[in-house]
């Protein structure tokens, strides 16, 4: 047998080649492996894909180098998701995800429908979701287009956790121009399983029947896969019909009829139909299990009449499994879907002959050898070479750099970077999702990490989402590490041990040198953290092209972080708990300044080399840490990141402003270092803890020679923030603090723009 | 004691319910929407979520579900039902409790731990409360404002049907502390029977220190204590 065109498909020309985004070596490589000229079905297939966004053409050769295993990794790479084992016989499946393109020019449904993919990648491995992080990033909150995606991208995430009953616990929010029209938006899902649920993507069994189940097949996102594959322009808008439309509803169902039909024995592998719809689906399980399937769009259930078969094979309808059955148990997965009333239709079987095969009843639409459809597509190795942008501005002196009159108040300062979107609280945003539901959420949005318990164990789940893309930019390999191990600081400080990443990797055009070369160092950096760290990297995703008329964004390689808590007790929170407990500094300031929130927000300025990271020294830093969680002597942990120390300390006393405490902080001990710096920089492997017994703080800190210092004292709700810096002493009050930490996003947000300037001391 | 937790298709706060009926220490039973049966419960729970996605209006279509003749009747005889978050918006659509639960004021879904004032510590739901005493219980729901015409509220008022009041921290209700507008600060109510009660909190998630509230335990207790009684 062999394809043949459909009678009124368009004639492949050189411009349709090139409209599915198929370069002309591709093109030739497609025909080569046919031996003739592909029907238009299978022009649509291969440009789906191979797009960037299914095939990782440029990226994979560089993912193979990532560390990936760990005697906890049950399941690496290369699944819908990453598992890894928590003990007590219970199993953590994981992933993060982009939608970065369709949340540019829709940001609800885009929002809305990357949240339903990456549950769905979780529950087709066999794990109930228990959790949902989010990783934004958007331009400057000045611009009302941005508050509009800021706006639509928050409720699109709400309206789909919310209604799916899975917690939205935690993540991160960043505003930079950098990201002014390219919005980044990675969505995490974490769910619980037994080890021995687990269930793989791989189609099995000659004779065994495929079946579609879930919802019915539309016209909507077709092509979506080769839209996020491809710089955003000022036409992206025309390409909204690309966006797939999310319904939760649905979703629900099919997550209960999808748990169920694991659990029932009567199926051999359940894959998602997302990006390139049943194309991907099929294909992959297909070259997975190394056998030849045979499909029939006729007996797929649609949505509408006069679908061709290229639409119902590219279709991104939303909320759909692809599922291999067991010969002969049609009837029993049907009655499962039928419960929850949702459709199944077998749709077509695994067969011996090597072929992938796509019928419209009798006619053969699309027919590709073997499983070369997946294997054959093309990887690249394209050139890397340093920007001399970032070479500049990681030259340049920071430290000459002349401070502003008003800065002889650090407080002024201080208020200034707590008023910083970045730095601000995002409550606003979490208060519209759903954090407490499954009634497991020990520790919600807003701290350090996240930590849900397992129910069925002792055990909890510590999560967290990093990356400082402006630290990346200035330089890669360093800005790599740091995004690891940031998220790692931030899981031991909320009592986890940190055990595994998935990491979303957020950057340009790989065609250009300079995105290219921060790709490749951006993942060496990455690996030598993972390496000391010991979190293997169990999977994710890579979104390239993120770029607009205006550049590309900063390279961000998002790591979500899974850390184990083995007791209740050891979850710690970020906030001051008693006052007269000691505050101690866990690692060493220093003279860094570069890449700093600081010289941004203050100056304007993105230049500087950002802070060292010295992998073992993290490490390091989180055992001790954790040895002194695990001996009961910490109340609480909050690392320093974006702001510095004195923005560490202020977050200590005010993160919870119906419990705000005061402080007490003699840092004379640093006088020799320049105040700014002291105050203000981002030195890394550093955490500020509170504790009623010192003593074992510092011995857990002696004992892994991690640098210890009390710094000062927990005071109470009607003290203010002391800071004695040697040259003086500043005293800010709680008020100022909190209304600069607190209010910000919430007035920009009623008001539609920013305060005047930096709020007045109360 | 069976407390029968009714699934709708999108409830989601189903599971949350059966844990928390077994760790008061009743025996919970999960009932299926499409049934008939009750299964001898002896009190039954509509739970939170989004039935049916919340298409048309939030609880519209679940009190049409097959089920809801059998809740309906075992209202009717006067025996006790617990209707929370969209539990509470299908009792009202159900016309087991009087007045609407409409979009917040904020046009925004309100997730957060909420003080709350007990209005009313006589019911079989409440007596293990002080009367004036405030609660920590987390609030988590798109369509929660308490609407009701004139003469409703105030036999609700009058009748001590007012049971729970969103406060601040100091138990003064005010405008601020009142997470989606609802009129009179109301957060739930009970029948004029006093036998079902409809509230947006949840009290299932308050009942573990761990997760930040313990306030929810009293609620199950006074119910098993009244009802054995």
């Amino acid at each position: 047998m062999s394809a043949t065109p459909r009678p009124g498909d368009p004639v492949i020309t050189a411009a349709l080649v090139a409209e599915h985004g198929l370069t002309t070596d591709e093109y030739d490589r497609l025909v080569a492996m046919l031996g003739r000229t592909p029907t238009f079905t299978e022009l649509g297939v291969v440009s789906a894909l191979w797009s960037e966004h299914c095939s990782y053409k440029h990226s994979r050769p560089l993912l193979k180098t990532l560390p990936t295993k760990a005697p906890w990794v049950l399941q690496g790479p290369g699944e819908n998701a990453g598992v890894i084992s928590v003990g007590d016989g219970l199993a953590v499946a994981f992933k993060i995800e982009s939608h970065n393109h369709p949340s540019a020019v829709e940001p609800y449904q885009g929002a809305a429908t990357g949240v339903g993919g990456i549950l769905r990648d979780v529950f087709t491995m066999g794990a109930r979701p228990i959790a949902l992080l989010n990783s934004l990033r958007f331009g400057s909150l000045e611009s009302a287009r941005v508050r509009y995606l800021f706006a639509g991208v928050v409720k699109g995430i709400g309206d789909y956790g919310n209604c799916m009953g899975v917690p939205t616990v935690g993540g991160e929010i960043v505003f930079d121009p950098a990201y002014e029209t390219n919005p980044l938006v990675n969505a995490m899902c974490v769910g619980l399983m037994r080890e021995e649920e687990l269930i793989l993507a791989v189609a099995e069994g000659i004779g065994n029947p495929i079946i579609a189940v879930g919802a019915r097949t539309g016209r909507d996102g077709i092509h979506g896969a080769s839209f996020a594959s491809e710089d955003l322009s000022h036409e992206s808008d025309a390409k909204r019909p690309r966006v797939q439309v999310g319904d939760p509803f649905t979703e629900k169902l099919l997550l209960e009829a999808s748990l169920e039909l694991i659990r029932s024995g009567h199926i051999v592998a359940i894959q998602d139909m997302g990006a390139a719809g049943l194309t991907s689906s099929s294909a992959e399980m297909a070259a997975r299990g190394d056998v030849g399937v045979t499909i029939d769009v006729t007996k797929m259930p649609l949505r509408e009449p006069g679908m061709t078969p290229y639409e119902i094979l590219l279709s991104e309808s939303q909320e759909r499994m692809l599922v291999v059955a067991l010969k002969g148990h049609e009837g029993e997965v049907k009655q499962i879907l039928a419960k929850w009333d949702l459709a199944a239709e077998v749709i077509g079987e695994v067969i011996a002959e090597p072929v992938y095969r796509v019928t419209e009843g009798d006619r053969v639409v699309a027919e590709f050898p073997g499983s070369r459809l997946v294997t054959d597509c093309p990887q690249y190795h394209p050139a890397a070479a340093e920007s001399p942008d970032a070479v500049a501005r990681r030259a340049r002196d920071v430290h000459a750099i002349a401070e502003k009159p008003e800065e002889r108040d650090p407080l002024w300062t201080l208020r200034t970077l707590l008023a910083a979107p970045t730095i601000a609280s995002k409550r606003w945003a979490y208060r519209q999702y759903d954090s407490t539901v499954r009634a497991s959420t020990m520790q919600g949005p807003g701290g350090d990490a996240a930590v849900v318990r397992l129910p069925g164990s002792n055990k909890s789940v510590a999560l967290a989402t990093d990356c400082n893309g402006r630290y990346v930019y200035l330089e890669p390999r360093v800005g790599g590490r740091i995004a690891v191990a940031e998220a790692a600081r931030n899981v031991a400080c909320s009592g986890g041990r940190p055990r595994a990443i998935t990491n979303c990797l957020n950057f340009g055009n790989p065609k250009r040198p300079e995105v290219f070369f921060q790709f490749r160092e951006a993942l060496a950096g990455m690996s030598e953290a993972c390496i000391a760290l010991e979190t293997p990297v169990t999977g994710g995703n890579v979104s390239l092209y993120n770029e607009s008329p205006n550049g590309a964004v900063y390279p961000t390689p998002t790591i979500g972080m899974v850390g184990i808590v083995d007791e209740p007790s050891h979850a710690t929170p970020t906030a001051f708990q008693h006052a007269g407990d000691a505050i101690m500094l866990l690692g060493e300031n220093t003279n860094e300044l570069g890449g700093s929130e600081y010289l941004l927000t203050v100056h304007g300025v993105v230049a500087g080399a950002p802070p060292a990271c010295d992998v073992a020294c993290e490490r390091a830093l989180i055992d001790a840490l954790l040895d002194a969680i695990q001996a009961g002597a910490v109340r609480s942990a909050h690392d320093c990141a974006d702001g510095g120390l004195a923005v560490t300390i202020a977050e200590c006393c005010i993160v919870n402003r119906e419990q705000m405490l005061g402080a007490t902080v003699d840092l004379a001990a640093w006088s020799a270092l320049p105040r700014r710096a002291l105050l203000f920089g981002e030195a890394q492997g550093r955490v500020v803890v509170s504790t009623a017994d010192p003593a074992r703080v510092l011995a857990a800190a002696q004992a892994h020679g991690v640098p210890a210092r009390r710094i000062g004292t927990v005071g109470s709700a009607v003290d203010p923030l002391t800071f004695n810096l040697g040259e003086g002493r500043h005293v800010a009050p709680l008020d100022g603090l909190a209304a600069a930490f607190h209010d910000t996003i919430p007035s920009i947000m009623s008001a539609g723009a920013l305060p005047a300037a930096a709020p007045e001391q109360a | 004691m069976r407390i029968g937790v009714v699934t709708f298709p999108g409830s989601n706060c189903d599971e949350d319910t059966v844990l928390a009926v077994a760790k008061v220490g009743a025996t919970p039973v999960r009932l299926w929407h499409k049934a008939h049966d009750l299964e001898g419960s002896e009190i039954i729970v509509l739970p939170g979520g989004f039935s049916y996605g919340d298409y048309l209006r939030s609880g519209a279509i679940a009190r049409f579900s097959p089920i809801m003749q059998e809740v309906m009747a075992h209202a009717n005889a006067g025996r006790p039902v617990i209707a929370i978050c969209n539990g509470f918006q299908i009792a009202c659509e159900a016309g087991l409790l009087p007045g609407a639960l409409l979009r917040n004021d904020s046009l925004k879904f309100v997730s957060d731990m909420v003080p709350l004032r007990v209005e009313n510590a006589d019911t079989m739901f409440t007596h293990k409360y002080a009367k004036g005493q405030v609660l920590r219980i987390p609030v988590a729901h798109g369509d929660g404002r308490f609407t009701a015409d004139a003469d409703v509220l105030a036999r609700l008022e009058g009748e001590g049907q007012v049971v729970f009041r969103y406060v601040n921290a100091g138990g003064t209700a005010d405008a601020q502390s009142n997470p989606n507008g609802s009129m009179h600060d109301i957060a739930g109510i009970v029948s004029a029977q006093g036998h079902v009660i409809g509230m947006m909190p949840h009290p299932e998630r308050a009942l573990d220190r761990m997760l930040g509230s313990t306030d929810g335990l009293p609620f199950f207790e006074s119910l098993l204590a009244r009802v054995a009684a």
